[in-house]
């Protein structure tokens, strides 16, 4: 369990406790945080759950892999520090991760 | 009075409705109402990772009974719905409660087609549209088990897919004389015969099944042909049909779907409809259309709340879709019905390729294999009604993104 903080994109914060192992799109969605969609439900097939990770952690929750990435390609206003919110699962290196959301999600 | 949406129907329509209703601000009473017993989940895995066993029936729910409860919204599972009655507005439930809207949304979605034959009801014949169908099915799918998949679309493919991983010896009868026959191309439908045929899947095209044959279970399967082909375990997956009863008892206009504009309201403006159970008229497609898929049960149920919060929104997103199949990620967007022309980009071979459906030069439509970023450029291609010729779609040099207007 870690907290992570969301970042709407008017700058609004929510501090929400994260159970080790669970995606943060699941995490947005179980605290009913708008601006994550997660149409897909996890199956990285759809983009909807894009989410930029602060500068100062970019480096902790690693690269995304090839299909991540190609999906990335086509979200709206891409970020070199974005990613799909439901490929970052949570553990203790992620305690106090921080993440902003797009203004929109297609 | 303040105000009440009830929700027929907890499936991923209502689930989503009851959480982008308090996005949007709704501040009155949400009560949501189930039939089955579970908290709204997850349909898709159901043929995929729930079937293999590579997911719990908990990581199936699309969240947590806590955060309905955070929510203020009050879910009530297990029980059916009896009526709607538009007069007094309030819908009565099975166990005699009744309940009073100011504005009702219905997520009935819809039920597996039952094979109209009799033996169909026989203990080793299922349906994959529930939690309770795959428990049954999964105490049969065993290792070495001869598996009859009745029907070649999604459902079915899906099935055998996982059949072939969890090593039963899988058949598959489709009546049409191609597979996706109802919702792909030709191209397609050729490619994944290829597929499944090199998995060990024996695909009987053009079979349609007329007899079951066998005491307790059903041990044989007889096509039109004659053929007669044993089974123990057999997959039932043709189609769907829209949980339209309470609509139609109300006097709601439905048409293979609960008829909705494009807010999803019904001949009721009282009434909502989303999912799979509505007909929608399609604010991109520019027709009728009833969708069956996840990504149209979410947009629907946002445009519900937008509209209930007064907040213009219509139904207009290219539908879209998706299918896992082996180590095959298939994406699909727009609806190819009306195709003059399909151009392949990239290599079946390889199993990486686009297929792009054009209509006077415009792509409608495209399905994706194994190519997200294709897939990502092509949702905007497809919803901006995008123009290209063939020659350049095939062309791989050049970069798919520099067609966007």
């Amino acid at each position: 369990m870690g907290q992570v903080t969301y970042v709407s994109f008017d700058g609004e914060e929510t501090v929400v406790d994260v159970p080790n192992g669970d995606n943060l799109m699941q995490a947005a969605i179980d605290n009913g945080i708008s601006g994550i969609l997660g149409d897909c439900g996890g199956g990285c097939a759809c983009a909807t759950c894009h989410c930029i990770v602060d500068d100062a952690w970019a480096a902790k929750t690693g690269e995304p892999d090839e299909i991540e990435l190609d999906m990335l390609d086509g979200v709206v206003d891409p970020k070199p520090n974005s990613r799909l919110s439901c490929q970052i699962t949570m553990s203790d290196e992620l305690e106090g991760l921080v993440i902003h959301l797009p203004e929109s999600q297609f | 009075m303040s105000e009440t949406v009830v929700i027929i129907g907890a499936g991923q329509a209502g689930c989503d409705l009851t959480a982008a209703l308090r996005q949007q601000g709704f501040e009155g009473r949400i009560v949501m109402v189930g039939e089955e017993p579970a908290l709204p989940y997850r349909r898709p895995p159901l043929s995929k990772a729930y079937l293999s066993g590579d997911m719990t029936e908990e990581q199936l729910y699309i969240k947590p009974a806590s955060t309905y409860e955070k929510q203020n919204v009050e879910v009530i599972t297990g029980v059916r719905v009896e009526r709607i009655d538009r007069a007094a507005k309030n819908v009565t439930l099975a166990n005699g409660e009744v309940l009073d809207y100011t504005k009702l949304a219905l997520c009935t979605g819809g039920h597996a087609r039952r094979l109209p034959l009799p033996g169909a009801e026989k203990p080793n014949v299922h349906y994959v549209r529930t939690i309770a169908d795959i428990e049954k099915l999964k105490a049969q799918f065993l290792p070495g088990k001869r598996l009859l998949i009745i029907g070649g679309g999604y459902i079915g493919l899906e099935a055998a897919a996982v059949g072939i991983k969890k090593e039963l010896k899988v058949t598959l009868v489709e009546a049409m004389p191609r597979l996706l026959a109802r919702v792909t191309g030709p191209a397609l439908s050729e490619y994944y015969y290829g597929v499944h045929s090199a998995k060990g899947v024996d695909i009987k095209l053009g079979a349609g099944v007329d007899a079951l044959e066998g005491d307790e279970l059903v041990e044989k399967v007889v096509l039109a042909d004659g053929t007669k082909l044993d089974a123990d375990v057999i997959i039932v997956g043709i189609g769907l049909i829209p949980n339209t009863e309470l609509a139609e008892a109300a006097g709601l206009e439905v048409d293979n779907g609960i008829l909705v504009d494009q807010q999803c309201r019904s001949s009721d403006p009282d009434i909502f409809a989303a999912g799979d159970c509505a007909n929608h008229d399609h604010g991109f497609l520019l027709r009728r259309m009833r969708l069956e898929s996840v990504p149209n049960a979410s947009e629907g149920a946002r445009v519900i709340a937008a509209t209930i919060c007064g907040k213009e929104a219509v139904h207009n997103g290219a539908p879209w879709f998706w299918s896992d199949q082996y180590d095959l990620k298939l994406q699909m967007v727009g609806i190819n019905q009306g195709y003059e022309e399909v151009v392949i980009r990239g290599s079946m071979e390889e199993n990486n390729f686009s297929a792009f459906y054009l209509c006077g030069g415009v792509i409608i439509s495209a399905d994706t294999v194994n190519r997200p970023k294709d897939f990502m450029v092509a949702k905007k291609l497809v919803a901006g009604r995008v123009k290209a010729d063939a020659a350049t779609l095939s062309d791989e040099s050049v970069e798919l993104k520099s067609l966007i207007a």
